[in-house]
């Protein structure tokens, strides 16, 4: 007879209650409490893919697009799958040994983590590629390429013009914090790539893709409704003629210096040359870390933009501004003569100031043979001018005159590292001489362009602009327009026209008619282009380096055609001896000559542009710091690291401009280890009358003018 | 004509036949949205049975065919054959020796051509009959402790094959008899002491021996000094308290570990271990060299718990509702292995979320305690003691196909009733469950 144990149906049903209840709590620990298995299954379900657009391309002024983008690609690798793979032959096919092999992965999994993808050799080089890409199946799946796109120059000119872009570092992250970048981006540091970031980097877009379990990326998650989509970077529509600028390259090859051309019409720059300059493509791509510290570490210091970076005295070129300053002020007028018996001896007989042919000259002609006596006087009576209460409030007015013809302060061009030169102020000849311890005698070289006055190429370029204009200039500028418009208010500043002081035409015209004669028959004879009227002006600079005279500066700038300018330039090559006239002078000819009549085909002109192109100037001081530096580049290198410099070399820089400019660190960096380069004078005068601390002070306070 | 009338004249139980249609078809679902994938044609596909879910569509077919056919069967067929059905399970199961075929490593699957049979999963089927059949004879006296090991040897007989045939985990769905066995009178001091050395066999999974044996001596020091007013009165207390103590560290100290040594293979040892988070200390490869088997050691568990972990990955993320139908992005990436099978359920935690669960598992407690309630109104023990089989064999595979996906059981091979993909599992629970109907339909007669 069975036992009725009825009551134990309910034991039984308990037991299945109590073990429901507990899955039960356990899913709603599991799902509901809990974010961790969620964020996990992101993790490993979902992948955010950051689609990188393509940068903005840029287009000179006859739409040729002069700077674009290809594709390269980077090795990846995936830490975690690294198994059974042929270790020896990836070795052997990147140039590379087990042991650093393993060391790259150990880093590459402390910084990334190891199921998290990670480039494992960025820019990969042709031959490399090829090699790769045949094995590749031999490393897959821990290996893996990734195209990303680069720059790529189709003309291979203007490296300084349009910068590099580089890997950002953490610093650079820290200060752009909500701007989208992450580590291993790539943003402009110089040039056109720095100062139009913002446009030409676009907005990047996410990708969400659902992943398996082999961590192959199978279908967008939800069909893509969460992506958003990359937007290219904005192209941009620049002045360059990228034909000028190549032949201005082709110009200056194997000297120092540089051309800058301007259209005075729109301040749009056309030609925009430092010499030396390196090939663009250089700075991309896998040879990229090699090729800079190569550049960073020439001597003739290629990755400094020298129109807008280096100043120097501008020489005789500054006699054009004092006399437009004379006519104005009413000290002298068109037919005033000064005459020059072989030097200026209005500040007594001290150390008067040399003229080249001495006789009787009216304003024009004055100009046209560039007589120092002249403009002496000239900026004598304009300091020395009653109307003034005193010198302090004369050398303002003058300052005033300078301001208003762009030198002495920054343009506002929109290439970076712009450096503002120097217009000697009241306050700073108080600071070097002390108060009312000076007069015009003491700067009395200032007059023809030497002594505390440092302008750029491109100030210079740009007052050429003002004198063709008579009277206005636009600030200028590489970037016409930006396609899609301008939505950071970048181009606003390159509209109006800049003019600051009224000066009738009349005066431009005398002034004119001097500089046609520089070329017509003068000192710039050599800048002569036949059919074309071109006016311009010679320069000479002295310079020392170290107290020991240097070869001079030969400057040259200009305009033409008189009538309607179309094109604004000047050259300078540096330490090249000689005049003005010899080496500047023929290049800006054969520069304008080129713009203006679009080509030359003109035998002897041919022949002359090859001729100047093969002409070595570079100073035998330089060349003989490059041999040096290449005999002793290791122990160099040791120095270097030893002092913390060699951290430059890293290629990180921040964009903003109250951070030290990259190009003042090359430039200060060269200056520590190879130069120490003094104040230029004409005459030395100033040294017998600066006690010599003053030195100093000048040393200090004007680093940053100091000539190359 | 004839048979649809008997169909139609049946007093069938309807409730558990929607329940298992509902669940068999949320089953279906799950599969699908397991392999389903964006480019897939769903008709197609459905019929080209090829892909799981065509499959199981399939087999669900036949499974209707099967069930009407056992609700057309006699129900005293059922009771007149269990011994023989029990020897053909048992000869099938020898069977496997000589014709199985291997599959994950265990050998205990027949293949028939269209379908593997795995005779373990079937003899489930005869091993319940056999002991309705053999409680409910008028001449067994289960309070009799001969009738008790008779029934008992029923129930275990296929669990030694089964584990001969290295498929532990189903084995152990046999010690689910316990429960009808105890409901007809089985002593409970038997379960108290398998739930108390179930207890015992978790500590010792998580604590060293020698860590128990403290913990022990500790536990009965307290109790002792709680009942030193009884055991003042009565001695035999203590002598028992003893006993216990001892049994226990020998349970832990040298049962336990001859248990992982000799009696499981190492991977299922190596399962169990993992689940609480520890290294399988008892691994017998001490001539090798020490910092080899630590590596080999921890990659083995990484491995053993990415099952685990992955299942729990997928379930949890699921949240209260779910990520939505196909739209789970650890199911579509194939990230939790087997998730067709015994993993099924984590398919249904990632797209319908806690909600979906909850639903599952009250569908599965509405069975179960449908069930209780038939076996509960039978006038006969065969019905009632077969009914219970049934629902404990169901409890049992639910529980812990559940528990260890979320991580709270060791994984051992155990599908989800009438959810996971496999004909095998389908068609056993459903003629376990058509017979129960069957049966139920002729409560009104005294079955025997």
């Amino acid at each position: 007879m069975p036992v009725y144990n009825d009551s134990r149906k309910n034991i039984i049903k308990l037991i299945f209650i109590s073990l429901f209840v507990i899955i039960i709590l356990r899913l709603i620990t599991l799902q509901i409490l809990t974010n961790k298995y969620k964020n996990l299954a992101e993790d490993q379900g979902i992948f955010r893919r950051v689609v990188y657009p393509d940068r903005g391309l840029i287009f000179d002024r006859k739409k040729n697009n002069i700077l674009q983008n290809a594709s390269i690609s980077d090795l990846m690798v995936t830490p975690n799958k690294i198994k059974d793979i042929d270790t020896f032959l990836l070795c052997q096919i990147l140039n590379i040994d087990t042991n650093q092999f393993k060391k790259r992965v150990v880093d590459l999994i402390i910084k990334n983590g190891r199921s998290r993808p990670s480039v494992f050799e960025p820019l990969l080089s042709e031959e490399k590629m090829a090699l790769l890409n045949e094995s590749m199946f031999k490393f897959s799946p821990a290996f893996y390429l990734q195209e990303r796109s680069i720059r790529s120059y189709p003309y291979s000119a203007a490296a300084n013009v349009f910068g590099y872009t580089a890997e950002v570092d953490t610093n650079f992250l820290k200060k752009h914090p909500d701007e989208g970048y992450v580590a291993g981006d790539f943003a402009g540091m110089t040039g056109l790539e720095r100062s139009y970031e913002k446009v030409l980097m676009g907005v990047r877009g996410i990708e969400y893709w659902k992943r398996d379990n082999k961590n192959r990326l199978t279908e967008r998650l939800e069909k893509g409704i969460y992506d958003t989509a990359a937007i290219a970077g904005q192209n941009l529509y620049s002045s360059l003629d990228i034909e000028l600028q190549a032949l201005g390259e082709k110009l200056m090859q194997n000297k120092l210096g540089s051309i800058v051309a301007i259209d005075p019409k729109t301040g749009g720059i056309l030609a925009m040359v430092s010499a030396p300059t390196y090939e663009p493509k250089y700075l991309t791509g896998s040879e990229r870390r090699k090729h800079f510290s190569e550049l960073f570490l020439n001597p003739a210091l290629p990755l400094l933009n020298r129109t807008v970076s280096a100043s120097y005295s501008p020489g005789s070129t500054f006699k054009t501004l004092q006399a437009l300053i004379g006519l104005h002020e009413g000290v002298i007028n068109t037919s005033t003569t000064f005459s020059c018996s072989g030097a200026f001896y209005g500040c007594g007989s001290g150390k008067p100031m040399r003229c080249l042919d001495p006789g009787v000259f009216d304003l024009q002609r004055a100009i046209t043979v560039s007589d120092n006596t002249y403009f002496a006087n000239v900026m004598q009576r304009v300091i020395n001018n009653p109307k003034y209460a005193s010198v302090d409030k004369a050398l303002l007015n003058w300052d005033k005159y300078m301001y208003a013809f762009g030198l002495g302060h920054k343009l506002g061009v929109d290439v970076p590292s712009e450096k503002s030169g120097n217009i000697p102020t009241p306050k700073y000849y108080d600071k070097v001489y002390g108060k009312d311890r000076w007069n015009f005698c003491t700067f009395r070289s200032v007059s023809i362009g030497q002594g505390e006055v440092d302008v750029t190429p491109l100030q210079v370029a740009n007052e050429m602009a003002y004198i063709a204009n008579k009277g206005w200039y636009i600030i200028p500028h590489v970037i016409d327009s930006i396609e899609g418009g301008d939505k950071f208010q970048l181009l606003s500043k390159y509209k109006n026209k800049i003019n600051p002081i009224d000066i009738p035409d009349t005066i431009f015209e005398v002034v004119h008619n001097g500089m046609q004669g520089v070329v017509e028959h003068g000192t710039g004879i050599g800048a002569k282009v036949k059919d074309i009227e071109i006016c311009g002006k010679t320069g000479t600079v002295e310079n020392y380096f170290k107290g020991v005279k240097q070869q001079n500066h030969s400057f040259f700038c200009g305009f033409a055609p008189r009538k309607n300018p179309k094109i604004a330039i000047m050259c300078v090559v540096e330490n090249s001896g000689r005049f003005g006239g010899t080496y500047a002078a023929p290049i800006v000819g054969l520069m304008i000559e080129k713009y203006l009549k679009d080509s030359i085909t003109d035998k002897s002109r041919l022949d002359k542009i090859e001729q100047l192109s093969k002409l070595n100037l570079i100073p035998p001081r330089i060349k003989a710091a490059i041999n040096k530096q290449d005999s002793i580049k290791k122990s160099k290198e040791q120095i270097l690291s030893s002092k913390g410099l060699i951290k430059l070399i890293k290629d990180t820089v921040g964009i903003e401009d109250d951070q030290p400019d990259k190009d003042d660190m090359i430039y200060e960096m060269n200056r520590r280890n190879k130069k120490n380069q003094e104040e230029n004078d004409t005459s030395n005068h100033n040294k017998a009358i600066k006690p010599k601390n003053n030195i100093e002070v000048i040393k200090k306070k004007g680093l940053k003018n100091v000539q190359q | 004509m004839y048979q649809k009338k008997i169909l139609q004249n049946q007093n069938k139980d309807w409730p558990i036949i929607w329940l298992y249609a509902v669940i068999a078809i949320i089953g279906l679902i799950c599969i699908f949205s397991v392999e389903y994938r964006e480019q897939d044609q769903i008709i197609n596909s459905f019929l080209a049975f090829k892909k799981n879910y065509s499959k199981q569509f399939f087999y669900l077919l036949a499974c209707v065919v099967v069930a009407t056919f056992i609700l057309l069967t006699d129900s005293k067929f059922f009771t007149a054959t269990p011994n023989l059905l029990y020897l053909l399970g048992i000869v099938l199961m020898l069977a496997t020796f000589v014709v199985g075929k291997t599959v994950n490593g265990s050998k205990s699957w027949i293949p028939l051509g269209f379908m593997n049979l795995q005779p373990v999963e079937t003899c489930k089927i005869f091993a319940s009959l056999a002991l309705a059949k053999y409680l409910s004879q008028p001449d067994t006296d289960f309070t009799k402790g001969r009738s008790q090991l008779i029934a008992t040897a029923i129930c275990f007989l296929p669990i030694i094959f089964s584990v001969l045939q290295n498929e532990t985990g189903l084995a152990l769905v046999y010690f689910s008899f316990l429960l009808p066995m105890y409901r007809e009178g089985f002593p409970p001091i038997y379960l108290i002491i398998g739930a108390f050395l179930g207890i015992l066999l978790v500590t010792a999974l998580l604590f060293t021996p020698f860590q128990l044996i403290i913990g022990f001596t500790l536990i009965s020091v307290v109790v002792i000094y709680f009942l030193i007013r009884k055991i003042k009165r009565n001695k035999s207390l203590l002598i028992t308290i003893i006993t216990i103590w001892a049994l226990s560290i020998f349970f832990v100290g040298v049962a336990v570990p001859f248990l992982f040594k000799h009696v499981f293979q190492k991977y299922q040892a190596d399962r169990i271990f993992s689940m609480v988070g520890r290294d399988n200390p008892y691994t017998d490869s001490k001539t090798v060299d020490l910092v080899e088997t630590e590596k080999s050691k921890k990659i083995k568990s990484e491995t053993e718990n990415y099952n685990v972990k992955q299942s729990k990955i997928a379930i949890g993320s699921g949240g209260f509702l779910g990520k939505g139908f196909l739209k789970g992005t650890q199911t579509q990436g194939d990230f939790v292995p087997e998730q067709h099978t015994d993993f099924i359920f984590t398919s249904l935690g990632e797209n319908f979320g806690f909600i979906g669960c909850a639903i599952l598992m009250m569908l599965y407690l509405g069975l179960l305690l449908r069930i209780i309630m038939i076996a509960e109104r039978q006038r006969s023990t065969f019905s009632r003691v077969y009914a219970y089989s049934v629902a404990s064999i169901i409890f049992f595979h639910v529980a812990v196909n559940i528990c260890m996906t979320i991580g709270l059981a060791p994984v051992i091979g155990i599908t989800l009733p009438l959810m996971s993909y496999g004909g095998s599992s389908l068609l056993t629970f459903t003629i376990l469950i058509f017979i129960l109907v069957r049966l139920d339909a002729d409560r009104q007669m005294v079955l025997r």
